[in-house]
């Protein structure tokens, strides 16, 4: 037994942080969370050029650098830490690993070497306007045309789909229902019939779209109608990802409400040293480490592909979100009044924290897989 | 980052399956798991079984080779207790000497202390109690009146222990008293061994909401012991008394863990019977018990593996001991939901006794957990003042 990163993985962990704190700074994260685009073209260039990250857990066969989910978890929750605005998630986590699951060999080596080196961005379009994060929630539909498959419908909360070089979807053929007859397919981000449109986000540093199809020719990934188990695992790797990027996130605004608790006098004396806020920090700490705990060890799991994955992500996704939120919502009751306002930082992680607990599905949509999956 | 067994810990989990194998038979299966350290059901047959385990050396498992130990690591330590557990083997006798007392004795014992005690711990014929609290030490643990005098080469204790968990079962008692009078605070205190069977010390049931007395006040009018049962420096006792809640709050509650999976699972099969794991709410409560229940695991073996690679027990094992008392706590309480109706009676009241059944009693007994070895709000002061560095209160 050991649950601890090896030296290598936390070299990989200083090396990141160094690289986001140079080049997301919150003067960054406030410029990109005001444009359409999102992110940075440059900084994206470098993270895929000099630092590999986009492919750093896909296979090297197909153009990745071949680390597994822990060293994945360790850049998310870098990336988590400092908001980077970057649609990393949306290909190299949700497209990339759908493609991996769904795909055949031909397919995979023709589509994951762009999104390794960034020179791709994908993005994974599943959700629809039902808001629903299972099999129930596809509707869409995919019609077979000649060698092609036409779609037709509507996805929505797409990150970055609207400026994704790549979408992969999520459909289903006509007259099937739950895990039945879902299907991915990969269509072109300016496909003729498809119209993508940018989504007003409460989280502004994580840019979303709505994207309506009108018989959008797709071409098939992996075989058609057998989508589920593949669609099923893009989900758990998904979960595990996310609950590692919030815990990032969930220890920086620790580290700000410890900060501010130090100085901040009230009553003569740092308002650290009063019990009441204390005592919150320790709370915070104690939920902070157990999300860590919770996402680092879906993390391993999901490195391993083994059979506890569906019940850690479920598991992970449903505490890291409440841990990450309550982190947050008492970041800004330490602030007090500063906390509340536009130039504190507070609102961008309590906000990214809803998005997330809410994205993939909420707390107890995620207590109910796992009370499905361990049989109560 | 690995949890696969290695084949050295794969084939000490096969020896220790192996031995529960052959001996967990008769009288001792039957026993089952209770209700962790307190509990005293069967006492009798788990003396008998406890020594079974000690002449194997199961008692013991991490000590020195030269103290009889296995000097298990902790890898092996936590195989142990899953085999345990899976087996379904008796609460342990021995978290007070083994588990608190020894560990403490090994790091500051003198090699005389060491040999005298704990080959007796490890064949169970000597149990141990903690002296710690006192009527006016509780939380503010350094407040500490019970006073020791040198006469001769005797110390003579006078004072008054309370919440002094199996006194009434207990051989010695490691007790902390004041031997500087003119001290104050966490100074001056030493770390006294004591023998229980002697007429200075009396011992007096405490009745709990549980109905049964597994707390006492123990009341020390001139009690002696030997001057060289003084466990680390006189004056000095503070420091060895926290290494003993080091051990408390961190490793010794490893156990605990499995323990709570068994009463999760018993709570599940109620769930299923009676409908309530079909009802939303209830089931979500299950749901979040039970991943609650593994980031307990979880976080159980980052710190162990922290344990090994830096040789201590920090004060994050406050994060620990504050985490499992409230999951423990929410736990029974989410189990009287679970219940239901049936949870009005308790089923096992006969000759006008109160008894109650297992869930009844983690319901019960989960309230004393965020209460001793320090608080919850005292764990809460030591997070924020030694993990996160805040200031401390004006004192």
């Amino acid at each position: 037994m050991n649950f601890a990163f090896s030296e290598e993985q936390e070299e990989l962990r200083r090396t990141v942080r160094q690289f986001l704190e140079a080049k997301s700074p919150e003067t960054e994260v406030r410029r990109l969370m005001e444009t359409a685009e999102g992110y940075d073209t440059s900084v994206w260039k470098q993270m895929g050029q000099e630092l590999g990250l986009q492919g750093l857990a896909i296979p090297e066969e197909y153009g990745g650098q071949g680390f597994t989910f822990i060293e994945l978890g360790i850049v998310l929750e870098e990336m988590g830490r400092v908001l980077l605005c970057a649609p990393y998630f949306a290909s190299a986590v949700l497209a990339a690993n759908a493609i991996l699951n769904a795909g055949t060999d031909a397919q995979k080596a023709a589509l994951l070497p762009p999104i390794a080196t960034g020179d791709t961005i994908a993005a994974l379009a599943f959700t629809e306007p039902s808001g629903k994060w299972d099999a129930a929630g596809i509707t869409l539909e995919a019609t077979p045309d000649g060698d092609h498959y036409l779609l037709s419908g509507e996805k929505m909360f797409v990150i970055d789909g609207a400026i994704a070089d790549l979408i992969v979807v999520v459909a289903r053929t006509a007259g099937t229902t739950g895990t039945e007859g879902i299907s991915f397919f990969t269509v072109s981000g300016n496909a003729k019939g498809l119209t993508r449109t940018a989504l007003s986000t409460m989280d502004m540093t994580r840019k979303q779209a709505k994207l309506e199809f009108d018989k959008v020719v797709a071409e098939p990934l992996g075989a058609p109608g057998a989508g589920w188990p593949a669609f099923s695992k893009t989900l758990d790797q998904a979960a595990v990802a996310l609950s590692n990027e919030m815990m990032g996130g969930a220890q920086k605004v620790l580290e700000m409400s410890v900060e501010y608790a130090k100085v901040r006098v009230q009553f003569g004396r740092p308002i650290g040293s009063f019990q009441a806020i204390k005592h919150k920090c320790a709370d915070m700490l104690l939920e902070v480490e157990s999300g860590k705990s919770a996402a680092y060890y879906a993390s391993w799991a999901a490195a391993e592909d083994n059979e506890e994955l569906p019940v850690v992500a479920a598991l992970s996704k449903a505490y890291c979100s409440e841990a990450y939120f309550h982190a947050t919502a008492e970041n800004i009751q330490i602030h007090g009044g500063i906390g509340f306002t536009w130039e504190h930082p507070a609102h961008l992680y309590f906000k990214r924290a809803k998005s997330s607990e809410i994205y993939l599905g909420d707390p107890t949509y995620h207590r109910e897989l796992l009370a499905q999956r361990i049989g109560i | 980052m690995d949890f696969v067994d290695t084949p050295a810990e794969a084939a000490f989990r096969a020896e220790v399956r192996a031995w529960l194998g052959e001996h967990l038979k008769g009288e001792f299966a039957a026993l089952g798991p209770g209700n962790g350290p307190s509990d005293e059901t069967g006492w009798e047959v788990r003396v008998e079984w406890e020594k079974l385990l000690g002449a194997d050396r199961w008692v013991g498992l991490t000590w020195p080779k030269q103290y009889g130990g296995r000097e298990a690591n902790v890898a092996e330590q936590i195989i142990f207790n899953e085999e345990y557990t899976r087996a379904n083997a008796p609460t342990r006798l021995s978290f007070f000497g083994e588990g608190l007392f020894a560990p403490t004795l090994i790091q500051f014992g003198t090699e005389e202390q060491k040999q005298r005690f704990l080959p007796k711990i490890q064949n169970v014929s000597e149990m141990w109690c903690q002296g710690f609290s006192e009527p006016n030490a509780g939380s503010d643990l350094a407040n500490i009146q019970t006073r020791a005098v040198l006469d001769g080469d005797e110390w003579v204790i006078t004072g008054q222990k309370v919440w002094t968990t199996l006194a009434h079962r207990a051989d010695w008692c490691f007790v902390v008293c004041r031997t500087d009078p003119e001290s104050s605070s966490h100074h001056g205190l030493t770390y006294l061994l004591c023998p229980m069977n002697q007429p200075g010390i009396e011992v007096r049931p405490l009745r709990q909401m549980t109905g049964s007395a597994e707390f006492n006040e123990v009341f020390f009018d001139g009690a002696r012991t030997a001057k060289e049962n003084a466990l680390g420096p006189v004056g000095e006792g503070w420091k060895v008394a926290m290494a003993t809640l080091g051990h408390e709050r961190g490793t010794a509650f490893m156990s605990s863990q499995l323990a709570f999976e068994g009463e999760f699972a018993q709570l599940l099969e109620v769930a299923q019977k009676n409908g309530a794991a079909g009802e939303p709410a209830l089931r979500d409560e299950l749901a979040r018990s039970y991943a609650g229940l593994q980031v307990m695991k979880y976080n159980g073996m980052r710190m162990l593996t922290n344990l090994v690679k830096t040789g201590a027990v920090g004060p994050e094992a406050s994060i620990g001991k504050l985490y499992w008392t409230t999951w423990h706590k929410s736990f029974g309480e989410t189990a009287m939901r679970v219940i239901g109706a049936d949870a009005l009676t308790v089923q096992c009241a006969q000759d006008g006794r109160y008894e109650i059944d297992d869930l009844h009693y983690v319901f019960m007994a989960s309230r004393a957990e965020t209460i001793y070895a320090g608080a919850s709000e005292i764990q809460r002061n030591i997070i924020g003042e030694r993990v996160l560095g805040l200031p401390r209160e004006p004192r």
